[in-house]
């Protein structure tokens, strides 16, 4: 999200003792580790900026031709059109989980995340198989042939559901954190709940969502997977050609570049849009959690509409797995190697999703509680990494540890950075909207009573934020598990993931065999995941 | 918090990527690395053919061919791999372009015909594929033409499909701009797209096409049935080695050794050893590709290499795609 807007709104809001007190610049020690984390999520963008110098000319050609602004076009309108999809499902299904006396509503949090670990070209895929015009669906119907999914029906229909719990995520924590007694004022002053819905709890989301939608927004963008099967002829595709015919390096970066200018104007009017207030509670004491809200005969609705997302965006695609599974099992299954594959998998993700939380910690507290022009190019510059295709990422880390950092090319190191700053706005985003919760008021306090800003920082400010750490950490743990383009090209030769098998084996045209990786990479996200939504009120 | 742990959990991060560095980066004698775009069910057979025989190990990436290329584009000068053994002659191009390969001796280049090698001798071919027409049950074989020029025509409207992003179906494109002018290319992409062709990503989601009945004809290259076949004897998709119009035109699959290589005498010995006789009947045996070796006899049930019709241009110039790319995005086919 673009805390640095919040971050500036608060400001203003701040009595003019938090700026006597200092709060308003940032302890050195923060300042240059944010300049660092900046430096570093900057690197694919800089890596684009030497490319395209190399050969301006070319760049400018690439640039310049009437395809441009049509494949601009496509993309976004695939971007704000998945985008707003995922928020329509997304909120209804963060409330029901979090707020409701919905029957498992843990379970159900667990469920209706998952999809996010289908890798989208093996989501894509399964949905072809089903969906297709000759898919299983037809043979069920009995069809001769069904209506295509092909094209922007069928990337539509894959990216929002595989992408909707990048909004679900933040929400569930905004909800969590979210102070009840402002609900309960308005219902005491006899507002009916709808209305308090609209008026008091929408408003209090309004981070959370537009974080969350900024990074949907930004995944359909850098997306090849999903847009390839389904045949959309959408700008990353265009990046990804230009690598195939070999020559295509300026080209690429040229095209590259201009994604990251449509991401940074997508950012100006996403801050111009969201409207800026004050979202942390006012009122002195400890919060309370939540009283769940009855839902009565409307538990029958809910349940069916958690059901039905969670058939098509689960159970089906996790349905045709499994049964491919069982073909291709009787054929043997090299257990070894998938156990090695796993803990690969685990071993990269969970470093990458520690060393993202790390670095969004201190961005997000720079944009947020110390914001500036310096702070907000940090914050901004993060999300180059994650709008731009893991490609260009990857071959970023290739240009550049080949030069600076040589013994250090192809080790798990440079994996796991690379994974990080792809990354980071995953983890970014969540903190940043549960910073903005945080009260500021609380670390003024702990600074006027004598406390350094780090004791602050580690007192006060982290375990406040600890849902949206979690929440943040666990959206660059489910990415960077499924992650390919990086891990094929930085991992150190032989460290296979589940994510390669799965590549190995589809490229081989065995999509059975990859079954039973793709089912892994699901068993493997799915405690993190359960662990998250029981944390039930973390705030407190 | 943050700052309690942060410390140590980068401690331990480091030491963990330190060992991992170390383990990485042990430069053993006796360890040759290369980036492969050819899958490890058909190569590593090879490989272990040669490990066998030298004494010496093999380290393997493997990837797409194209993003290997744009990887040791990268590199440089300091890439780790001794070799690259690419899917097709335009990423081995890419490379060759960038100054980074080693010019092979004259001892390689003489085991396989001109046409399927660099003209400055810096890769060679191993094994050739075939452009083909793949044919579902529902088409006779009487029914189909002797050309692919021929799909445009308005009884196969709808039932063909293809895979504009391939690079052996880019080289076929740029063959006929090439042998025939940029007008019959013209006209003949103009032509299938009018004519609704069906994109796909690849040659295997066309053949899996074809098999589900979605399509009825593909162009892909002739082995990816022969796989199919291998596995299941009675895959319903068979392939048609179109006569005209270089209909069945010859790609190669192909391997060079870097320049930068510090071991460049046993690399070489890799490419001796995929030219030899041994190799050269396992890749025709296994994934029904020609061989490219003239002592070595092709599949049985193709048509021998020699009977395919071959463009009078080197497959360098096939390499060189900007041109066929350009028209491809002008007359949609892109």
């Amino acid at each position: 999200m673009d805390a640095a807007a919040a971050g500036r709104a608060l400001g203003r809001r701040l009595p003019s003792a938090a700026r006597a007190f200092g709060v308003r610049r940032p302890p050195l020690v923060l300042l240059v580790l944010g300049l660092a984390v900046g430096l570093a999520a900057a690197l694919p963008a800089l890596y684009l900026v030497f490319a395209v110098l190399d050969d301006a000319g070319g760049a400018r050609d690439a640039i310049l031709t009437n395809r441009t602004l049509g494949l601009i076009t496509r993309s976004l309108g695939l971007a704000v059109a998945v985008t707003a999809a995922a928020i329509a499902i997304a909120v209804p299904l963060a409330w029901l989980t979090v707020r409701s006396d919905l029957p498992g509503r843990r379970i159900w949090a667990t469920l209706l995340t998952l999809p996010l670990v289908i890798p989208s070209y093996i989501g894509a895929y399964l949905f072809v198989s089903a969906l297709g015009p000759r898919g299983a669906l037809a043979n069920l119907l009995g069809a001769e042939q069904l209506p295509s999914i092909y094209g922007f029906t069928g990337a539509f229909l894959v990216l929002t559901l595989f992408t909707y719990p990048l909004v679900l995520i933040p929400l569930r924590g905004a909800l969590q954190r979210m102070d009840p007694s402002l609900e309960e004022a308005a219902r005491v002053m006899g507002r009916s709940p709808r209305d308090v819905f609209r008026s008091v709890v929408l408003p209090q989301l309004a981070p959370a969502i537009g974080a969350g939608g900024v990074l949907v927004a930004l995944y359909v963008l850098s997306d090849f997977g999903a847009v390839s099967i389904m045949r959309f002829n959408s700008f990353t595709r265009d990046i990804y050609i230009a690598y195939e015919s070999g020559f295509g390096r300026t080209e690429a970066a040229a095209l590259g570049m201009v994604l990251v200018l449509v991401m940074l104007v997508l950012f100006a009017v996403y801050a111009r849009v969201r409207a800026a207030r004050a979202l942390h509670r006012a009122t002195p004491g400890t919060q309370r959690p939540a009283q769940p809200v009855r839902l009565g005969r409307w538990r029958w609705p809910a349940l069916a509409f958690c059901s039905a997302i969670a058939s098509v965006a689960l159970v089906l695609p996790v349905g045709v797995l499994l049964y491919w599974a069982t073909k291709h099992i009787s054929s043997g299954l090299e257990l070894g190697a998938l156990a090695t594959n796993s803990w690969h998998s685990l071993l990269a993700a969970a470093a990458a999703a520690v060393a993202a939380s790390l670095g969004a910690i201190v961005v997000a507290l720079l944009s947020v509680r110390y914001p500036s022009v310096v702070t907000r190019i940090v914050e901004r510059v993060g999300y180059a990494g994650y709008a731009l295709p893991g490609i260009v990422v990857a071959l970023a880390l290739v240009f550049f540890t080949t030069r600076v950092a040589l013994p250090l090319y192809q080790t798990l190191a440079v994996l796991v950075f690379a994974l990080a700053i792809h990354y980071l706005p995953l983890a970014v985003s969540p903190i940043g909207a549960a910073l903005v919760q945080v009260p500021p008021r609380l670390e003024e306090a702990a600074r006027g009573l004598g406390r350094s800003p780090l004791a602050v920082l580690r007192t006060i400010t982290t375990p406040l934020v600890a849902s949206g750490v979690l929440g943040g950490g666990a959206l660059v743990f489910l990415h960077a598990l499924k992650e390919l383009p990086a891990t094929l090209l930085l991992a150190p030769i032989g460290f296979d993931t589940l994510a390669t098998d799965v590549w190995h084996q589809t490229s081989f045209g065995f999509y059975e065999a990859s079954a039973i990786p793709a089912l892994l990479l699901l068993l493997i996200a799915a405690p993190p995941l359960y662990l998250l939504s029981a944390k039930g009120s973390v705030a407190s | 918090m943050l700052f309690r742990r942060r410390p140590a959990s980068l401690a331990a991060l480091g030491v963990l990527l330190a060992g991992l560095a170390a383990c990485g980066s042990s430069e053993d004698d006796k360890t040759l690395t290369m980036y492969s775009g050819r899958i490890s069910p058909i190569l590593s057979p090879a490989v272990k053919q040669y490990e066998d025989a030298s004494g010496f190990d093999v380290k393997t990436r493997y990837g797409d061919s194209p993003a290997l290329a744009a990887t040791l584009t990268e590199e440089g000068k300091n890439s780790p791999a001794d070799l690259f053994f690419a899917q097709d002659a335009g990423s081995l191009d890419a490379v060759e372009k960038k100054g980074l390969l080693l010019t092979l001796p004259a001892d390689i280049l003489a085991k396989v015909p001109k046409r399927f090698r660099s003209m400055a001798g810096k890769w060679v071919g191993t094994t050739g594929r075939s452009r083909v027409i793949a044919y579902g049950e529902k088409v006779k074989r009487s029914e189909l033409p002797d050309s692919p020029l021929a799909l445009t025509d308005e009884r196969w409207k709808g039932r063909v499909g293809w895979a504009p992003r391939n690079a052996s179906m880019q080289g076929y494109i740029t063959a006929l701009r090439l042998v025939e002018g940029g007008d019959v290319a013209k006209q003949w992409l103009e032509g299938m797209v009018a004519n609704d062709v069906q994109t796909y990503d690849s040659n295997i989601p066309i053949r899996d096409a074809i098999a589900k009945g979605e399509i009825d004809v593909g162009l892909i290259n002739h082995y990816y049935v022969a796989e199919a076949q291998a596995e299941n004897p009675d895959y319903p998709v068979k392939v048609h080695f179109p006569p005209k119009d270089l209909g069945s035109l010859v790609n190669t699959a192909g391997v060079a050794v870097l320049a930068s290589s510090d071991n460049r005498e046993q690399a070489l010995k890799f490419v001796r050893q995929m030219l030899s006789d041994e190799a050269q009947r396992y890749f025709a045996d296994s994934s029904k590709e020609y061989p490219l070796v003239a002592t070595v006899p092709g599949p049985k049930e193709l048509t021998p290499l020699a009977d395919i019709p071959a463009p009078d241009i080197d497959l360098a110039k096939l390499g060189d795609l900007q041109g066929t790319l350009k028209l491809m995005r002008e007359t949609g086919a892109l």
